[in-house]
């Protein structure tokens, strides 16, 4: 199949050798993955110890492809989460004191309590939202392109989605129009092999890949566990859409390593334990790219612990800011319904 | 009588049609194996295989237009529409298609189709996972809409929605899923249009709705020690919606409350309310009151959240107020 053989195989960029002058972001992007995995894990955490209202669906296992992604755009990038959003959210720049703040409902939330988990985001960051319908962004982040293209704003916008959002036909509808109107957009699906409980080769026909193409949408597959190479190609994609060359299709696989959210703990029945160890041991990106960033002698040991110690410190203390944090008082549930300039 | 949960009445009511008749099948995200989220489909894809209970990809649009399309051919789809907050999703294939194919074939054609999905706040679930969107389609001629309000009803109705020879939509409340109520052993039906008495009472009529059948019985606790004597009426089916029932027992009690979980502009309560005002005018002693949720999307906050819907305490509240004729209009 010709769209097949289209497909570009990004190189795996571990092997290469670190640059000198690049080391402040590498060591940024390793700190970003953490940041991540503890702000998971505390609301794991919150959520078994009964503290948290509701559910959540956890990024941990997913880090490297937030984290390359959003560190290859600039603020003013747009990007759309999903509702698994809290590892977008963390990425494109947002502080754990807000976040926890909105995990648990409290007014000084990001979205002051109205969004919770699902619709998490750091709004000045370029963050137009998280969203708890699947493949409910993906009109959305084009539109967005449409804006930056229309007013010539220079921006790229990232389309995250997971692997199950495509098969919901607004992705289409809007491929046809990004790539008709050559418009900035990467749409960024993270391959974690599940929708929900069931596997998604189960419910999906064909190759992904090849759907974008069909569209005359160049596709990437990318290694998703490795933060550098899948920053170093949105690198790439996003300084070619600036200059008109979108849009694109990045497939990132990866791994979900909490259920598909966090009540779904007996999960034997639709993925094996062995399966979730191999990843989790072998795949772990912020393991590997510490391995990689102690090789490459840009971090010590030593250094990675610290690092590892200071995040963890700063996400119990935004934890407990969070719950001792509160509640909007009930006179906001009437405010919002329509916006009104402030 | 035996007791037993929701979940389990409506696996009962599927599992018992799907034996008397081949043509029905079940189809939606994760419904086999996983027997949905909420685990109440469990243990149908073993008695009944892959071929009768299909696990579907996340296309809504899709899978509910094959379903309008399988019922004109000679099946009985059940579909499986996980939130029903995701009818906005497929609101062209139910709405457009499926509630107007009988009209528009001057009777030809019909979609013998059931769509079963959810209503309810309060899981701290947010505004695109607790809508109460049951007002919307029935509003569409076409569609018929029913509401259990019990696991008792909700295999009734199941179980009737599946012979009907119309669309019809089942809302379940997605909180009463473990609740339990006595269920026959033995087969039943509950036929459409049929609104049940929950309880007696003579000096206002609450009318409630699937989850606010349970509000309103705790609020009529609360009025009976202040004196005041609460009817609740559950329509159970809004489409076809028996007014006789409740006009019959506003005329006795010459008082009512409309309670229902959906929004309140525009909704259930609006409906009923101005029927009862049409219908029943010279027989009441104050203005009929209207409980719905508050019109704004469902927020996430415990602290907002809990103010978003009708709780036992309002109504009760509120139903004292007229009673004591302390409430001419309302606020
Ligand atoms: C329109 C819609 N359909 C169904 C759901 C229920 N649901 C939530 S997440 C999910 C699976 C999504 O899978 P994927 O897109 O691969 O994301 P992942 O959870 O793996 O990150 C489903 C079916 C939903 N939220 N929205
Ligand atoms: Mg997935």
């Amino acid at each position: 199949m010709a769209a097949r053989n289209a497909t570009r195989n990004a190189s795996r960029n571990t092997s290469k050798r670190a640059t000198r002058n690049n080391s402040d972001a590498y060591v940024r992007m390793y700190r970003q993955m953490v940041r991540i995995r503890a702000f998971e894990d505390n609301a794991n955490q919150l959520y078994l110890s009964a503290k948290m209202p509701g559910l959540t669906h956890m990024y941990s296992g997913q880090e490297a492809v937030a984290v390359g992604i959003c560190e290859a755009l600039e603020d003013s990038d747009n990007i759309t989460s999903t509702h698994r959003g809290h590892g977008h959210c963390v990425a494109k720049g947002a502080e754990f004191k807000q976040m926890f703040c909105e995990l648990l409902g409290k007014e000084e939330g990001y979205c002051r309590g109205k969004g919770g988990s699902m619709h998490i985001a750091d709004q000045s960051h370029g963050n137009l939202g998280a969203n708890a319908i699947v493949g409910g962004s993906m009109g959305i982040a084009t539109g967005a392109a449409l804006t930056a293209k229309r007013l010539n704003t220079g921006n790229v916008a990232v389309c995250f989605f997971g692997d199950g959002a495509t098969a919901q036909g607004l992705w289409y509808e809007v491929m046809n129009m990004a790539a008709l109107w050559k418009l900035p957009v990467i749409y960024a699906c993270e391959n974690n092999g599940y929708s929900e409980y069931t596997k998604t080769e189960e419910i999906a026909a064909g190759s992904i890949t090849a759907r974008a193409e069909a569209f005359g949408i160049e596709a990437f597959e990318v290694d998703g566990q490795d933060v550098l190479a899948v920053n170093d190609l949105t690198t790439k994609l996003v300084a070619r859409a600036r200059k008109g060359e979108g849009p694109f299709f990045m497939n990132l696989s990866t791994y979900r390593y909490h259920g598909h959210h966090v009540g779904d703990i007996n999960r034997d029945y639709y993925r094996s334990k062995d399966e979730e160890a191999e990843w989790k041991d072998k795949r772990d990106p912020i393991t590997n790219f510490g391995k990689w960033l102690e090789d490459e002698k840009i971090m010590t040991a030593e250094e990675l612990v610290a690092l590892n110690d200071e995040v963890r410190a700063d996400a119990e203390a935004a934890v407990q800011y969070a719950l001792e944090a509160k509640y909007p008082d009930g006179s906001e549930v009437t405010m919002h319904v329509f916006h009104e300039p402030a | 009588m035996r007791e037993i949960t929701l979940s389990k009445a409506v696996n009962e009511a599927i599992a018992e049609e799907m034996r008397r008749d081949d043509t029905v099948f079940l189809m939606g995200e994760d419904v086999a194996e996983a027997g949905t989220p909420f685990k109440v489909l469990s243990g149908l894809v073993e008695e009944f295989g892959t071929e009768r209970v299909i696990d579907t990809p996340i296309s809504e649009p899709g899978f509910v237009g094959m379903a309008v399309g399988a019922a004109m051919t000679g099946s009985r789809p059940i579909v499986d529409l996980m939130f029903g907050d995701f009818l906005f999703l497929v609101m062209d294939q139910l709405c457009n298609q499926a509630a107007k194919t009988s009209y528009m074939s001057g009777g030809k054609l019909n979609v013998p189709m059931v769509l079963r999905t959810n209503l309810g706040a309060t899981r701290r679930s947010a505004a695109q996972h607790s809508q109460s969107l049951h007002a919307l389609v029935a509003h569409i001629p076409g569609l018929k809409v029913a509401l259990p309000s019990s696991a008792f009803e909700a295999k009734g109705l199941m179980k009737t929605a599946i012979r009907d020879e119309n669309p019809v939509v089942i809302f379940e409340d997605k909180l009463m899923y473990n609740d339990k109520a006595p269920v026959p052993e033995e087969e039943f039906l509950l036929p459409f249009g049929q609104a049940n008495i929950v309880r007696q009472g003579r000096d206002v009529t609450l009318v409630a709705t699937s989850s606010m059948v349970q509000v309103c019985q705790k609020a009529a606790e609360l009025l009976e020690k202040d004196g005041i004597s609460a009817e609740i009426v559950d329509p159970r089916t809004i489409v076809p919606l028996d007014e006789d029932t409740i006009l019959d027992s506003v005329r006795k009690t010459s008082r009512a409350v409309v309670v229902d979980e959906g929004h309140q502009s525009f909704g259930v309560t609006a409906e009923i309310a101005s029927r009862i005002g049409e219908k029943a005018f010279y027989h009441l002693d104050a203005p009929v009151q209207r409980m719905g949720a508050m019109d704004v999307p469902v927020p996430f906050s415990p602290a907002l959240e809990d103010l978003t819907v009708p709780t036992p305490e309002a109504v009760a509240e509120r139903a004292g107020m007229i009673c004591r004729g302390e409430l001419v209009h309302a606020a």
